[in-house]
């Protein structure tokens, strides 16, 4: 057998620095994604936690209103763009090559150029808490608020630079997985045999390079209105606030289902694997994935109900909303008939699956309630609205990115996370999140606004504010203990093996932390399940997938210990430092915008181009040409 | 041991009727000022039946998957020794019949909901009834009745059973008009003019509240809406008619005194007949008979109205009133106790 070794000599500190600065592969790229937007999420964390300490008893003045203002407009910010989406990317990142059988994604170097760009914009964000304050109109940022009359700090400059910035990020690292999925699955991959993480994947990525192109038209506007006095939403001559929202709502819809898609793909692996079934309707789980990408798209105005688009609107958006439904229910029910029948292990892993599933039920449930638009016209700005979101983002993203995290976790790292605290883990999370976000749908009935800084004692909405309060604090814990089991199971945790869970697909095959090639061969594939069907060799039929007439016996042709063609060259690109430099040239283009300082837009913009011709001129790939 | 049915069934039942108690038990109060599960007008009615309709859709259908997702989830566990099981891909009638039973549910909800909307949002283009013009600003309401000739802020009469018509105006940024029991709200824009109805079937006094953030002191811009019997409402539009009352104390004089000059009062408040015709703050006229002061967040008392002259800004941030009041203009605590004893004459 072939023995590759790819030697890392890294024997200073500065040399592991340096490795990691220069990093192309997939898998460091995507520790460093998930690392920095687990930091972020705990940003965005503080931010909630003190909104929540202000809003447990009626006027109270632990912060002043404008600060309360900025923390939600930045809780929201940095919980989207900061924390979900590069989490999601974190996984695209380490398991997709792993997934579909490959080296790496299709463009390491613009891989590593997506990480830095992104974390430039993270901290551009963040740099306005201590430069003047941070945005103060809400994530969403209706004009004319946003206007230089109402906002004439940089709050929204920042804001709106460092979106402008991480949708760079977000685009290039969706083409990319684009790319990757389309060309470089192994052998024997076709279209319906991808795993359904891949898929969603995919689906997610049309998406972003698709959505991002809106809202990059509609912040270019903000930011020209502010530095250069463009009037698209100076309503003093005229301009329409509007036109921002409609702007905003048709990216800001499709972003919902790049959070939650994800998500959904997530627990599409996880469930099969713990149940030891199949995926139930694989089929039908990928074809309604898309009919929610292509609907996505015709339902932004339900964000608008209460703006007076009159009834004809009203009604085309509360009929296409609430038909969105369907495919989302399909999505459901097949989960559950995955688990019907099943062999269920509840390891961490699965029990946040199945959370998410039991949660995303409720905010699903919720979602379809506002979607009638004229009951909505109650709930719309209420906390009955804080309540759905975070039934969908939390109890539906967060939940499933912790489960990928423990799932894949060993894969990544070789060890195991500890059981018992993962355990524990979940039920504190379950049980705060809860007691944080039930209540809301009450007191949003009850007539409270979101996005009041404070309420009068008469209004009776202290109890369960109360009782919100005290959920975030249980979240934390939850999060504290988290945070000690990964890092003490990174250094101690149990050895994992290559395959701890009897799973299905391929990244189960290879050893556990993957070598920096992945695939010692490139595996060829059969079947949707390639890995299990190797190892359960069909003793009950045909398995999905597999095409009719297989070459040979499969027994003897395991998945993955044969490769399609003998490659005696490994391709494995050459770190580089010229993505950091582009991304570097964006971060001071991005602060000279910030400042309407022009010279440094220039040199920003220079610099960005200097880095983008040396990396077109640096050689690819380092040739390691091993024979054996 | 494999657990019994049983025992999977009442986890199943219990479960999920946690949540549904919990949302009953704890959600449904509809005595609290801004409930709007208190519906005292035909469009909260309309709006409150919709939601009942959709809410017991919703929850028969939460109660029914969650309750099979969780019977399964304590029905199949993985027991020592256990040959694979069954590896069932699918099943396409079950596929094509859950697609097509939520479509049918979602269909019959439809019915329902096209219709109260149609009711809702179709304003006829003769406007029966009562019209009034709001206009929102940062961070208060104006309320102009042009039949009527009133001009008032922050309190809202109508006569009960009567239809009546908001014009929504913003000369700033966008806000939300919302009266919890009377109904659903509509958003204030700058440049586009909606028009929302409303009508109390019960006399008395209702609280609204700006929906749509709108900047600093988003959280205290709220106002009162209340409903009178028609010859309340037509005495209340006679006493607003009316000049503004003459200071009749000699503390009030002097405050009157104080409002017209050192207070620089008259630069944003109006009171008819005087010489006060400022426009950027509230028609004071008859502020003495509102039951809240400075969009109603407190009683209007003389206490609070001391509090507010002394230190709007304190009391609440960022208004516009606290830009002079309490910064270029300080006002001892004798001159704020006169001008309130002015202010709260002006019946
Ligand atoms: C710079 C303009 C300005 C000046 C000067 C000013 N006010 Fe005001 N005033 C306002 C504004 C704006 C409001 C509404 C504040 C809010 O609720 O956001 C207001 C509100 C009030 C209210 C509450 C009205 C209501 O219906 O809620 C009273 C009473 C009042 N002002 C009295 C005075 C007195 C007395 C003076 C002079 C000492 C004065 N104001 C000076 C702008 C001004
Ligand atoms: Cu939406
Ligand atoms: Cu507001």
């Amino acid at each position: 057998m072939a023995s590759i070794a790819v030697a890392r000599r890294e024997s200073t500190f500065w040399d592991t620095v340096w490795g990691w600065v220069t990093t192309v592969d997939h898998k460091r790229i995507g520790a460093l994604y998930g690392i920095t937007a687990f930091i972020f999420f705990m940003i965005g964390g503080v931010e909630a936690t003190l909104m929540r300490m202000q809003l447990a008893r009626p006027e109270q003045t632990l912060v002043s209103p404008d600060v309360f203002n900025q923390l939600f407009s930045m809780h929201g910010t940095t919980m989207i763009f900061l924390a979900i989406m590069p989490l999601g990317a974190a996984f695209f990142n380490i398991i997709i090559p792993l997934q579909v059988g490959a080296r790496d994604v299709a463009f390491p170097r613009l891989n590593a150029f997506s990480y830095w760009t992104f974390l430039a914009g993270g901290l551009l964000l963040n740099s306005s808490w201590f430069l003047g304050g941070g945005l103060n109109a809400g994530w969403f940022a209706y004009s004319p608020l946003t206007g230089l009359t109402y906002n004439p700090g940089h709050g929204v400059d920042f804001w709106a630079v460092s979106l402008l910035v991480l949708g760079t990020a977000s685009m290039a690292a969706a083409f990319n997985f684009i790319v990757t999925i389309v060309n470089m699955r192994a052998p024997g991959m076709s279209l319906t045999r991808m795993p359904v993480f891949t898929w969603m994947t995919l689906i997610v990525s049309i998406l972003i390079v698709t959505a991002f192109p809106v809202i990059t038209v509609a912040l270019i506007e903000l930011v020209f209105d502010r530095a250069f006095g463009f009037n698209f939403f100076n309503v003093f001559a005229g301009g329409d606030p509007l036109l921002w929202q409609h702007l905003f709502w048709v990216f800001g819809h499709p972003e919902v289902y790049i959070l939650i898609l994800p998500a959904m793909g997530i627990v599409s692996e996880v469930l099969p694997v713990f149940s030891r079934k199949p995926l139930f309707g694989y089929p039908f789980i990928i074809f309604s994935g898309i009919a929610i990408g292509v609907m996505g798209w015709m339902v932004w105005a339900h964000h608008m109900f209460t703006v007076g688009m009159g009834p004809v609107a009203n009604t085309v958006f509360t009929l296409t909303t609430i038909t969105i439904a369907v495919p989302t229910g399909v999505k459901i029910f097949n989960w559950v008939a995955t688990v019907w029948g099943g062999q269920l292990t509840l390891k961490t892993p699965m029990l946040f699956s199945l959370g998410f599933i039991a949660m995303f039920i409720i905010g699903g449930l919720s979602g379809l309630m506002h979607a009638v638009s004229p009951s909505d016209a109650q709930q719309s700005d209420t906390y009955f609205i804080v309540a759905h979101i975070h039934y969908v983002l939390f109890g539906g993203a967060i939940f499933a990115i912790f489960s990928g995290i423990y799932y894949w976790f060993p894969k990544a790292t070789g060890r195991l996370m500890n059981e018992t605290s993962g355990k524990i883990h979940f039920w504190l999370t379950m049980i705060g999140f809860n007691l944080t976000f039930f209540p809301m749908h009450f007191v949003g009935l009850n007539g409270m606004p979101r996005r009041i800084a404070t309420y009068s004692a008469g209004m009776g909405w202290d109890f369960w504010n109360m009782v919100e309060t005290v959920g975030a604090f249980v979240i934390i814990a939850g999060i504290l203990l988290f945070l000690h089991n990964f890092f003490r199971s990174l250094r101690k945790g149990e050895v994992a093996g290559n395959d701890p869970w009897d799973g299905r697909t391929l990244e189960w095959a290879i050893p556990s932390p993957p070598p920096e090639y992945n695939f010692e061969r490139i595996p060829v594939v059969h079947s949707r399940d390639p890995f299990w069907e190797q190892k359960h060799p069909h003793p009950l039929g045909v398995p999905a997938g597999a095409s009719q007439q297989r070459p040979g016996n499969r027994a003897q042709q395991p998945a993955v210990a044969h490769a399609a063609e003998t490659h005696e060259v490994i391709h494995i690109p050459s770190p580089s430092y010229w993505p950091l430099i582009t991304a570097l040239g964006n971060a001071i283009a991005g602060y000279s915008l910030v400042y309407r300082f022009i010279p440094g837009l220039f040199i920003g913009g220079a610099l960005t181009m200097f880095g983008l011709y040396s990396w077109y001129m640096e050689p690819t790939v380092k040739h390691e040409n091993k024979k054996h | 041991m494999r657990p019994h049915w049983l025992l999977a069934l009442i986890a199943a039942i219990v479960l999920p009727g946690i949540f549904v108690a919990w949302m009953i038990w704890g959600g449904y109060e509809p005595n609290l000022p801004q409930s709007t599960f208190q519906a005292d007008g035909p469009v909260g009615k309309l709006q409150k039946d919709l939601f009942w309709i959709i809410f017991w859709s919703a929850t028969v259908i939460f109660v029914v998957i969650e309750g099979i997702f969780v019977y399964a989830i304590f029905r199949f566990p993985r027991r020592p020794n256990q040959p694979i099981p069954p590896q069932t891909h699918g099943h396409q009638t079950l596929e094509i019949g859950w697609t097509i039973a939520p479509a049918i549910v979602l269909a019959v909800v439809a019915v329902p909901t096209v219709s109260a909307l149609w009711q809702i949002y179709n304003v006829p283009e003769e406007k029966a009834g009562l019209a009034i013009e709001v206009r929102a600003h940062q961070w208060w309401w104006e309320f102009k009745y042009p039949n009527q000739g009133v001009v008032t802020a922050n309190e809202v009469h109508m006569p009960v059973g009567t239809r009546v018509h908001f014009t929504l105006h913003s000369d700033d940024v966008i806000h939300s008009f919302w009266i919890p029991k009377l109904g659903g709200k509509l958003d204030v824009i700058p440049n586009h003019s909606n028009v929302i109805w409303l009508q109390g079937d019960e006399p008395g006094e209702y609280y609204g509240q700006c929906a749509e953030f709108c900047g600093e002191a988003h959280a205290f811009m709220r106002f009162r809406a209340v409903v009178d019997t028609q010859a309340d409402f037509d005495k209340w539009v006679a006493a607003q008619k009316a000049p503004a009352s003459a200071a009749a104390t000699g503390a009030a004089t002097t405050g009157e005194a104080l409002f017209m000059g050192k207070g620089a009062c008259t630069a944003c408040h109006t009171v008819a007949g005087t010489n006060a015709k400022g426009v950027i703050g509230p028609n004071l006229t008859h502020v003495g008979s509102r039951t809240t002061i400075a969009a109603g967040i407190m009683p209007n008392d003389h206490e609070n109205l001391v509090k507010w002259l002394s230190d709007p800004g304190g009391i609440k941030p960022g208004n516009k009133m606290a830009t002079v009041i309490g910064k270029s203009i300080k006002l001892t605590p004798d001159e704020v106790g006169a001008l309130a004893t002015y202010v709260q004459g002006l019946k």
